[in-house]
């Protein structure tokens, strides 16, 4: 009896061993294909690995660092992505990626993660609710939904899905500019 | 050869595992939210249940009767942790959309069902041709579900849409409370069909 479940386990154990081996490569692979396919959404045309130099940063509003992503042509700064979350999506953790333009307007923004309302949450996805944000500066435009007093058209039905993405993107634009502060202060 | 037919067609019409057993009614509810999910949902079951009952068949005689629930488990659940891995490797979106419905596959009854209630007694051909039998036909029912429901639901059959963005559609038959009323009505005509028909 307990020979044949140690065998039993044994040979269980040895074969996951094997494919997780197997595997390994072609998983990390697909995360990677998946975060650069992201920054191609977001980003101006790039030419280095931006997932390569990214940058962590801690910020008090995320329980986890913020990645930041320098997208380079020929040595020059074309865009920098953001990955923006906000905790307060109708189902939880909502995360997207903001594109930023080298004068800090909003060029793309992808969503990566969420959990809301098929049908009316995830229309935050569509290309109505994100074109209200296109080529916007968030220091001249407000994020918050027009309820609240802000720019931004609230999606039917979905107002707490739309000031979690608001508060996201703000999250995104203020770490992307205190990174751009930090910069120029190590410069001086 | 007539009841080996018999053998692989009872999955498919006479015990469908969901609409006659009511078996595995976790995914069948959890994922169905669209067709494509569905029809996933049923390829990675189908899998772990053609080769949890070849190697149940296989080993059957070794294993002795007092442990053989744990046996079948640790070798359902090995399967269930390749299928995961596999997906996540090759098709990362479905493993984004199954989620945790892929790891549930190991409490799917309908596999220890028939692990335990034929592969256990049945030789190695009987159990493949009842594991294809059985796996086709949750996954037919699956997507079945998944198409009735994306249809209503969102307006459109595997990811094609047949209406504008902006239209309304019944919401609600993406929701959770959507798949009990879709599973409800076709279990009913499902049973009608198959009863007149036999």
């Amino acid at each position: 009896m307990f020979l044949a479940l140690f065998i039993i386990t044994l040979v269980a154990g040895l074969s996951l061993g094997y494919v997780n081996d197997l595997t390994k490569g072609p998983k990390a692979q697909a995360k990677l294909e998946r975060k650069v396919n992201a920054l191609k959404g977001v980003l101006p045309a790039f030419d280095n690995n931006p997932v390569e130099e990214v940058i962590l940063i801690a910020s008090e509003r995320a329980k986890d660092s913020i990645e930041i992503y320098k997208g380079y042509m020929q040595g020059k700064v074309t865009g920098t992505a953001v990955i923006g979350s906000s905790e307060k999506g109708f189902s939880g953790l909502v995360k997207i990626m903001v594109g930023f333009g080298p004068d800090g307007a909003i060029k793309n923004i992808a969503v990566l993660e969420q959990k809301e309302t098929p049908g009316l949450g995830t229309k935050m996805k569509g290309e109505k609710f994100i074109a209200q944000f296109r080529d916007k500066d968030p220091s001249s435009f407000d994020l918050r939904t027009t309820k609240d007093g802000g720019d931004i058209d609230a999606l039917t039905g979905a107002t707490i899905t739309t000031r979690a993405f608001g508060e996201a993107t703000q999250l995104a634009y203020d770490v992307f500019k205190a990174n751009n502060k930090m910069k120029e202060d190590s410069k001086n | 050869m007539l009841n080996q037919k018999q053998n692989f067609l009872k999955g498919i019409i006479k015990d469908n595992p969901v609409f006659v057993m009511l078996l595995g009614m976790c995914p069948t509810l959890g994922v169905t939210s669209s067709a494509f999910n569905g029809l996933g949902m049923g390829i990675a079951t189908l899998f772990v249940l053609l080769m949890s009952n070849i190697v149940v068949s296989l080993v059957k005689s070794q294993i002795p009767s007092k442990v053989r629930i744990p046996a079948f488990i640790i070798i359902i659940a090995s399967f269930v942790t390749i299928v995961e891995m596999v997906l996540e490797a090759y098709i990362p979106f479905l493993f984004e959309q199954l989620g945790i419905f892929i790891p549930l596959i190991v409490v799917n009854c309908l596999i220890l069902g028939r692990a335990e209630a034929f592969a256990s007694k049945n030789n190695l051909l009987s159990s493949v041709i009842d594991a294809l039998g059985m796996g086709i036909g949750f996954t037919v029912a699956l997507t079945l579900l998944g198409v009735t429901r994306e249809i209503l639901g969102s307006g459109s059959i595997f990811d094609f849409r047949f209406v504008s963005e902006n239209a309304n559609t019944l919401i609600l038959f993406i929701l959770p409370p959507g798949a009990f009323i879709a599973l409800a009505y076709l279990t009913v005509l499902f049973n009608k069909v198959s009863t007149k028909t036999s």
